[in-house]
């Protein structure tokens, strides 16, 4: 297994009152040919250890690998290899599509021609309109087309669909799928679940700098409460939790108030116990609901918070 | 595509990163009508606004009253004065009325055979100047005509005050060129995280620098011929001294306000941090430099400062070869001031630059 990243102990602090520990002996292996999804909230370390990965910044300890190398001693040979979308570059709103590409290509020895670069991301028909006249979803697309156009190995994406349309957002989706067709490597980062269940084979999440847990999406969210949730509402007061987690096919319950969520593998069999258990305790039933898990799931399970709840303000 | 197929020779040069990203500067800059106008439309307008308001009016005419006979020699000489206006055999009365009221300036007044009384009011420069004329006259018609002074008027060139102008709006508009050119340019592309996404490309940052100042210089080339040609055709500006001195004291003077532009941009990351930084080194030159106004009106304790500023020692260099025609020898002086602003602020932004 051939590993396009791999970083150990990454620390990087930013120095401040009080100082941030943006990221703290974290840990990464991305496997070439895969696309890696980086979850996390907000301010999780997630676009600093992207941008470590980038070369842009340079941990404070850790132990970094792209594709074989290190920053420290092939830096010039990874600028070339790598392509990059930032978190919200404003390329200049004045140059044509064809002449920001064509810039670009100008800074590689090899690559793909600006054309084959603009058809890859389907703006074939904008190539002499000006930025200034695009939607934000053709401009993300235009970012895309110049990390693509030196026809790098690996692929940086950070937050590559925030503030788009929906159709924006699938439409990029459908670009970074015929990539990862193309046998390249992706490492992305959001904070939205979907798109990491659309599109990620393996992902981590990260909180507070560190990784908290990693595999495909499918596999973390059977591990960390499994594949359905029972969400019910109800009045009157609410059972105990070892009650809920001692119901049949339960794995993690999780009780508020009036409200309870029951991560289960057999809904068939929790279902019944549940109502059963509320009726018992004298509690009244208002809602119900169940529904396929998803990461975000996952990260309230192994955090308690929701994946959202910072960024959504 | 570049390095695979056999490429034309233009096409290699097209292609080539320095050229792409000169292009790119020169695109961006084209493409917005407001900053080309203040580039290159607005020192025109200020050329003209203030060459026109300040240039030599005619003398006006000066209009003396006599009262009384005065002496017809007299009254003869100063008729050939163009500039006199003789109102003769004006009442008393009316003449005092008329002094009083600035009508007239000075007074002639001839009683009887006695000697002539000149009345006037000496605060009032034209009255002044009518007195020196009159008198003048009188001393005239008294010397002999084989002892008459010759006189000879001489036309100066570059004395005019349009003249003094230009080289400073010259000055001025390669500093505001070099510092908002770079500078503003530089710090632009650090807040919209542009600098940082183009040096994450294997983007050679000598060439992104380089880019800068290349588009910037011929920017400013464009402005400067356009200046020096208005000056020309409308206030027939000439250029005295050598036209080579001229070319390598704007490169210098350029470069060294494209160097300060560098150092004021190498860590400002927002709008407001730049533009008060900018204003910060350009308000005192403004001021100081001998834009408008000779430098040399400021008190001697000041000098020193002042002939060290690099705007100052461009405008000197510029007016010197401008104006009193001076070789490149002789401005080298004022360039060796710039060329000392220019490497220790180059130095200084590569030292602290942030490409982040």
């Amino acid at each position: 297994m051939e590993l396009a990243i791999s970083c150990r102990n990454l620390c990087k602090t930013y120095p401040g009152k009080p100082p941030v520990f943006a990221v703290k002996n974290l840990n990464l292996e991305v496997r070439s040919g895969s696309c890696f999804g980086l979850l996390g909230p907000n301010g999780a370390g997630k676009t600093t250890t992207l941008e470590i990965l980038e070369g842009i910044i340079t941990p404070d300890s850790g132990d970094v690998q792209v594709l074989g190398r290190s920053w420290l001693t092939d830096a010039k040979w990874l600028r070339s290899r790598i392509g990059i979308a930032l978190q919200e570059t404003k390329l200049s709103e004045r140059q044509t599509v064809g002449e920001t590409v064509t810039l670009f290509r100008s800074f590689y020895d090899r690559g793909m021609s600006p054309e084959e670069a603009i058809a890859l991301v389907s703006l074939e028909g904008k190539t002499h309109a000006r930025l200034s006249n695009l939607s934000g979803g053709q401009k993300q697309r235009v970012a895309l087309a110049c990390s693509l156009v030196g026809d790098p190995d690996l692929l940086f994406l950070d937050e590559p669909t925030t503030g788009l349309d929906p159709q924006s957002r699938r439409q990029v989706w459908d670009i970074a799928r015929s990539l990862i067709d193309r046998g390249k490597t992706i490492l992305l980062t959001t904070h939205y679940m979907d798109e990491a269940e659309q599109l990620c084979t393996q992902v981590a999440v990260v909180d507070h700098g560190a990784t908290i847990a990693t595999g495909s999406p499918r596999d973390l969210i059977r591990a960390h409460g499994g594949d359905h949730r029972i969400e019910a509402q109800f009045s009157g007061v609410a059972p105990q939790l070892d009650a809920f987690l001692a119901l049949p096919g339960a794995v993690t319950a999780r009780v508020e108030a009036d409200q309870v969520w029951c991560g289960t593998e057999s809904p068939h069999a929790t279902l019944p116990a549940l109502l059963k258990l509320l009726e018992v305790q004298g509690c009244t039933l208002i809602g119900l609901g169940t529904r396929a898990a998803t990461l975000e799931d996952v990260f309230v399970n192994l955090t308690g918070r929701h994946l959202r709840e910072e960024s959504m303000r | 595509m570049i390095g695979v197929s056999p490429a034309s020779w233009s096409s290699r040069l097209i292609h080539h990163p320095l050229a792409q990203l000169i292009l790119a500067r020169v695109r961006d800059f084209f493409r917005e009508p407001e900053a080309l106008f203040w580039v290159y439309g607005f020192p025109l307008l200020i050329a003209l606004a203030l060459g026109t308001a300040f240039r030599e009016r005619p003398i006006e005419h000066l209009t003396i009253d006599t009262v009384g006979d005065v002496e017809s020699g007299l009254v003869a000489s100063l008729s050939t004065n163009p500039q006199l206006e003789l109102h003769k055999g004006i009442d008393a009365n009316e003449s005092e009325q008329r002094l009083r009221t600035g009508k007239s300036c000075l007074l002639i007044i001839q009683n009887g055979s006695g000697p002539p009384v000149l009345r006037t009011d000496p605060n009032r420069p034209e009255s002044a100047l009518a007195m020196a004329l009159v008198e003048a006259a009188l001393m005239r018609s008294v010397v002999p005509d084989d002892k008459q002074p010759l006189i000879q008027r001489q036309e100066v060139q570059g004395a005019r005050y349009v003249d003094f102008l230009i080289p400073g709006l010259i000055g001025m508009n390669l500093m505001g060129g070099g510092l908002w050119g770079v500078g503003y340019v530089t710090v632009d592309m650090r807040a919209r995280k542009l600098l940082k996404r183009l040096v994450a490309t294997p983007m050679s940052r000598v060439h992104f620098l380089l880019s800068l100042c290349l588009s910037r210089l011929l920017f400013n080339s464009i402005e400067i011929a356009l200046l020096v040609m208005f000056s020309w055709i409308v206030f027939g500006v000439s250029i005295q001294g050598s036209l080579f001195a001229l070319l390598v004291a704007i490169l210098v003077g350029g470069a060294t306000f494209q160097a300060i532009g560098l150092l004021v941009a190498s860590r400002a990351n927002t709008y407001e941090a730049v533009n008060g930084l900018m204003n910060l080194v350009m308000l005192p030159m403004y001021i100081l430099s001998g834009v408008f106004f000779s430098s040399e009106r400021f008190p001697d304790a000041m000098q020193g400062i002042i002939s060290f500023l690099p705007l100052t020692a461009l405008n000197k260099a510029l007016r010197m070869i401008m104006n009193d025609g001076s070789g490149f020898l002789a401005v080298l002086p004022s360039l060796g001031i710039l060329l000392l602003w220019m490497v220790v602020s180059f130095v200084l932004a590569t030292r602290l630059f942030r490409w982040r």
